[in-house]
């Protein structure tokens, strides 16, 4: 499947970056944020799959990586820019205007936190602000989400099934919605610099 | 005007309607995930909008209790985070053995399984003839199975390693009969809690309290709600008293922050000051 040319707009217009990965996320999310630098001006959310009992040992793998300061999500804690936001074990990640909200509501497709949830609710609140990527993985959860950020008008980014550890989550969301980029892995990174970069569209 | 924009009207009279009617007040929920309860129970009670919905719950008592169920239970699990209960066991539960009686109030006890985990452990630092253990969910249906102390089996085993991480020094086992695919808890576990009606939106303390647990409960309050809550809560407190918050909540950011001592950073457990 060849990537539709996709409608890039201007770096104002997009406020937020939400990642969503499951098996294998954390080679994948290593890759993407370690091209980030420390002038990456939007705030990047991470929803990674993980064991409930799961520590904040993946913020510290993380931060060793990224440029950018590797944060703890707490509930209502302010989404500031040019950081990264890793979503805590078993609770799912929402987000409201400028704050995020947590919850303990059932899991979705079998995962809490859900990446359905977090890319639902990003969609819903930023709108077409949202860019967001859908990384490796080997169940379904991201799809519908990244549908909904299609339909708010936001920007879907898929890494190429090929490139990917597990390809089942990058197919599903590939077939669930009219997806913006199919990228390499490596290229994802520098390409979400780019977007945030352009002034002029 | 967007669908978007008509689905917030209709949410806010929505909730306005339930709370003018019933008392029942979620005006203060936040939005994100009360909006996703909302469009689950769209779906359960087969309409389409908002305003669909309202109309059969304003006219239906019985949606109206199918609505607070959808909206006030949350999914949780016996001594979910051991280090909580560990801390508590080691770091707090010592003082009550100086003092003549405590209580304790857990808020928002949902489905039971914290006062459980909390009646146990108190049992284990042989307090339990001098506690009493009040626990309030604002949903009276899932009050009353509390007390039955069932739960199920299948559940068991995670939850006898979050015992034992949690500090657990006995059988876990000892502590239910296995029937069917359900655990049922022994009466001498409960003895100590007294199970009550109350909603900390909209009603006052009760009580003072040497401990109060306010666990993943403020989640699903916005900002303003939570101050309040908290207000009320610093109020129900016994000076010195102490509170414990989900493992992802802390006072910070809150106006109640210099109210406290830290007594467990990791896992938000705060000492009011006197």
């Amino acid at each position: 499947m060849t990537p539709r040319a996709s409608r890039l707009r201007p770096k104002a217009s997009y406020e937020i970056v939400v990642i969503g990965a499951s098996k294998g996320g954390l080679q994948a999310l290593k890759t993407v944020l370690s091209s980030l630098s420390s002038d990456f001006t939007l705030p990047v959310i991470v929803i990674q799959h993980r064991d409930k009992k799961a520590d904040e040992s993946l913020n510290e793998l993380l931060q060793k990586v990224s440029a950018l300061p590797v944060e703890d999500v707490e509930d209502k804690y302010p989404i500031r820019p040019g950081r990264v936001y890793v979503a805590p074990a078993d609770y799912h990640l929402l987000v409201e205007k400028g704050s995020f909200a947590l919850s303990l509501d059932e899991p979705v497709q079998h995962a809490r936190p859900s990446i359905d949830v977090g890319f639902e609710s990003a969609a819903e609140v930023y709108g077409r602000g949202v860019i967001g990527v859908i990384l490796t993985g080997a169940n379904e959860d991201g799809a519908k989400g990244l549908a909904a950020i299609k339909r708010q008008g936001g920007l879907a980014i898929v890494q190429e099934p090929k490139t990917a550890e597990s390809p089942r989550m990058p197919e599903a969301a590939i077939a669930a919605t009219e997806v913006d980029k199919i990228l390499p892995l490596e290229e994802i990174g520098p390409f979400l610099v780019g977007v945030v970069k352009r002034g002029g569209g | 005007m967007t669908d978007k924009d008509l689905e917030e009207i209709e949410i806010q009279l929505f909730l306005e309607g339930i709370y003018r009617h019933y008392g029942w007040d979620f005006r203060d929920y936040a939005l994100s995930s009360l909006k996703r309860r909302i469009r689950a129970c769209l779906q359960e009670e087969k309409v389409k909008t908002i305003s669909g919905l309202q109309d059969k719950i304003l006219h239906d008592p019985s949606g109206m209790e199918r609505f607070l169920n959808a909206v006030s239970i949350s999914v949780t699990g016996m001594f979910r985070d051991p280090g909580f209960f560990l801390a508590l066991r080691k770091k707090v539960i010592p003082l009550f053995k100086e003092l003549p009686f405590a209580r304790i109030w857990d808020t928002g006890c949902g489905t039971g399984e914290e006062v459980y985990s909390l009646a146990i452990t108190l049992h284990e630092e042989n307090l339990n003839d001098r506690v009493r253990i009040y626990a309030t969910d604002m949903n009276e249906e899932v009050l009353k199975k509390d007390q039955e102390g069932i739960f199920p089996l299948e559940r068991m085993k995670e939850y006898t390693e979050n015992y034992l991480r949690a500090g657990g020094t006995k059988d876990f086992s000892a502590y239910y009969s296995a029937k069917y695919e359900n655990a049922i808890f022994r009466p001498a576990v409960k003895k100590e809690v007294v199970w009550s009606q109350h909603n900390l939106v909209t009603d006052a303390s009760f009580n003072e309290f040497q401990l109060i647990l306010c666990r993943n409960v403020m989640i699903y309050f916005n900002k303003a709600l939570q101050e309040r809550v908290h207000k009320l809560l610093y109020e129900s407190l016994a000076p010195g008293g102490f509170l414990g918050l989900g493992s992802k909540e802390s006072l910070k950011f809150t106006p109640c922050e210099s109210c406290y001592e830290v007594v467990d950073g990791r896992e938000e457990i705060y000492r009011r000051i006197p």
